[in-house]
């Protein structure tokens, strides 16, 4: 059954452009992005137990450095690009540092402290970042000469990247490291015992998180041609943070799913209602009283369960 | 002749441990040589474990030194210290409870190889560490269980689990805290002739409560009360010892 599923969803992810409208399409571009987002806030959250509700600093750095270099400084996207995430990584790199002094709660609130510092950077170093008016007139890059400008052209480049994330991210978590950084997560002190060096793996973890993010920044400013401090905010964080739980964190497809059900909450309720944010919770709490896993790992087990009832 | 430093396995020098004002290790020192069998026993509350906790370098000492085979390791990190050949047993059970067996021996060995650090090929294709984690299953009695997960198993199965973590790794020296804790008699004798059947390449330290058993598979005893040593010696002379008598077998 979950190779049915997963063979149907490829099948509708190649078909998509052929049958859907532009804004079908590039709902779908979003739902792209905010997953490989999304998949890289699981590898903090899921994989190494370390809750981050700071996460949208590495897409909104990505998504700046970017801006900045192709609006301001005249850069290439090709070099934009390069620098933008290479940066992202080593403040990644260095945030990490900070952050991993401390596990659990005291590791949510620096990651929390930090992603505001930056927040709040954007906001007032006006000269640089606009402040609040954000920096508009980006464009999309052309990868081989192909232009991005079309829905349809754009889904498939961030289907491309999407696709290969989620290939990166699934050999991560089920490689040898990944198991370390399981363990590291469940039994720290044994593991330390067994001779793995818990810090080390969840530094490690924690930058490639952020390169991950980073890459979602990129696609997320390509994407809107627009950036504002918005991004790096809190509440940028947190949705993905509740996408992640409610998509069931340590999985694969909970992310993904997550993300989904966050992007299409936003766009049809709040057409029809202003608060949206407040059905936004309410579906959450529904999700979180009827499958405190997740929606994946929910489903997963009532599928199990539907199996051996019929049996 | 005396021997030379580093004849010894493991050296406990003057070690010190305080919580707050409570003295747990007072003065302790051990010298324990290659391929010895030493049982560690005193009442609850002596400092076995916080002992034990510092070997493996959980806890630093406030003062003192730990020496593995010559080299002192008192700053070491509990990693670094597993890499040079020491592994350890909880007195708690320490498992990943979620994991099959197998993966929890898997953990064992990839502890102590580089490929811990890869990330761009799937655990499994290390066949070897499969191999190795089944063959190290099957002396403890645990093949047929490989796949499930430590949830699923027995209690008495968990605590040849935790053995069979440490025992993957070869270890040079091995601390076992408490190995026959809340066993039953049967499952006891299994686990004595385990531990019986470790290699003389390992130097086996024990805490122990279970003195039927566990004197049988000592050579050498450390008595321990209020963080000091009591008594220190080969078997035989330690449980003649008066003291002995009057702090532990309280006759």
């Amino acid at each position: 059954m979950k190779w049915i599923a997963s063979a149907l969803l490829v099948i509708s992810l190649f078909l998509l452009p052929s049958f859907a409208g532009d804004f079908y399409i590039n709902l779908a571009s979003q739902i792209l992005i905010a997953a490989i987002f999304a998949l890289s806030l699981n590898l903090l959250v899921g994989y190494g137990g370390m809750t981050s509700l700071g996460h949208a600093s590495y897409l909104g750095v990505a998504a700046y450095i970017s801006a900045l270099l192709t609006s301001r400084y005249g850069f290439g996207h090709g070099p934009a690009a390069v620098i933008s995430i290479a940066g992202t990584t080593a403040m990644a790199a260095f945030f990490g540092v900070i952050a991993l002094r401390a596990t659990g709660l005291g590791f949510l609130m620096i990651t929390l402290a930090l992603s505001q510092v930056l927040w709040g950077l954007a906001y007032r170093m006006s000269n640089v970042t606009n402040g609040d008016n954000g920096i508009a007139g980006l464009t999309r890059p052309m990868p081989f000469g192909i232009s991005l400008d079309s829905a349809a052209s754009f889904y498939w480049f961030a289907l491309v990247v999407a696709s290969f994330a989620y290939l990166m991210m699934a050999i991560f978590v089920s490689s040898s490291f990944g198991s370390s950084l399981k363990g590291v997560r469940d039994q720290p002190r044994r593991m330390a015992a067994l001779g793995f060096n818990p810090w080390m793996i969840r530094w490690i973890t924690f930058i490639y998180a952020g390169f991950w993010g980073g890459v979602s920044g990129l696609l997320y400013v390509y994407y809107n041609k627009y950036i504002h401090p918005t991004s790096l905010s809190t509440t940028s964080s947190a949705e993905a943070l509740l996408g992640v739980i409610a998509g069931g964190s340590g999985t694969l497809g909970g992310p993904v799913v997550g993300a989904a059900l966050v992007l299409l909450l936003k766009n049809y309720a709040s057409a029809y209602i202003e608060r949206w944010n407040m059905l936004l919770g309410l579906v959450f709490l529904f999700i979180v009283l009827v499958m405190p896993t997740g929606i994946v790992p929910g489903l997963s087990r009532l599928a199990t369960g539907l199996r051996r009832g019929s049996r | 002749m005396t021997p030379l430093m580093s004849d010894y396995a493991l050296e406990v020098i003057n070690l010190k441990k305080a919580f707050g004002g409570l003295s747990v290790i007072q003065d302790v020192s051990l010298a324990i040589r290659p391929g010895e069998r030493r049982l560690i026993i005193g009442p609850n509350g002596a400092g076995k474990t916080t002992l034990f906790n510092q070997i493996s370098g959980d806890m630093r000492p406030n003062s003192g030194q730990i020496k593995l085979f010559g080299t002192d390791v008192t700053q070491f990190a509990p990693y670094t210290r597993a890499h040079f050949g020491l592994s350890r047993t909880y007195q708690i059970i320490t498992l990943f409870s979620d994991d099959t067996l197998e993966h929890n021996v898997t953990l064992g060995l990839l502890g102590l190889r580089p490929s811990r650090w890869q990330m761009w090929r799937p655990l499994s294709f290390y066949g070897d560490l499969a191999t190795e984690a089944h063959r190290v299953l099957d002396a403890v009695g645990l093949l047929h269980l490989a796949e499930h997960p430590v949830s699923d198993i027995a209690y008495g199965e968990r605590r040849r689990v935790e053995l069979a973590m440490a025992l993957a790794q070869k270890p040079r020296v091995l601390l076992l805290d408490e190995p026959l804790a809340g066993l039953s008699n049967t499952e006891r004798s299994t686990v004595k002739s385990l531990i019986a059947s470790i290699p003389r390449q390992t130097t086996v330290i024990m805490i122990e409560h279970d003195m039927d058993t566990a004197l049988d598979l000592a050579e050498t005893v450390t008595l321990l009360n209020y963080g000091r040593v009591i008594v220190d010696g080969d078997r035989d002379a330690v449980i003649a010892d008066e003291r002995t008598r009057e702090v532990y077998l309280g006759v």
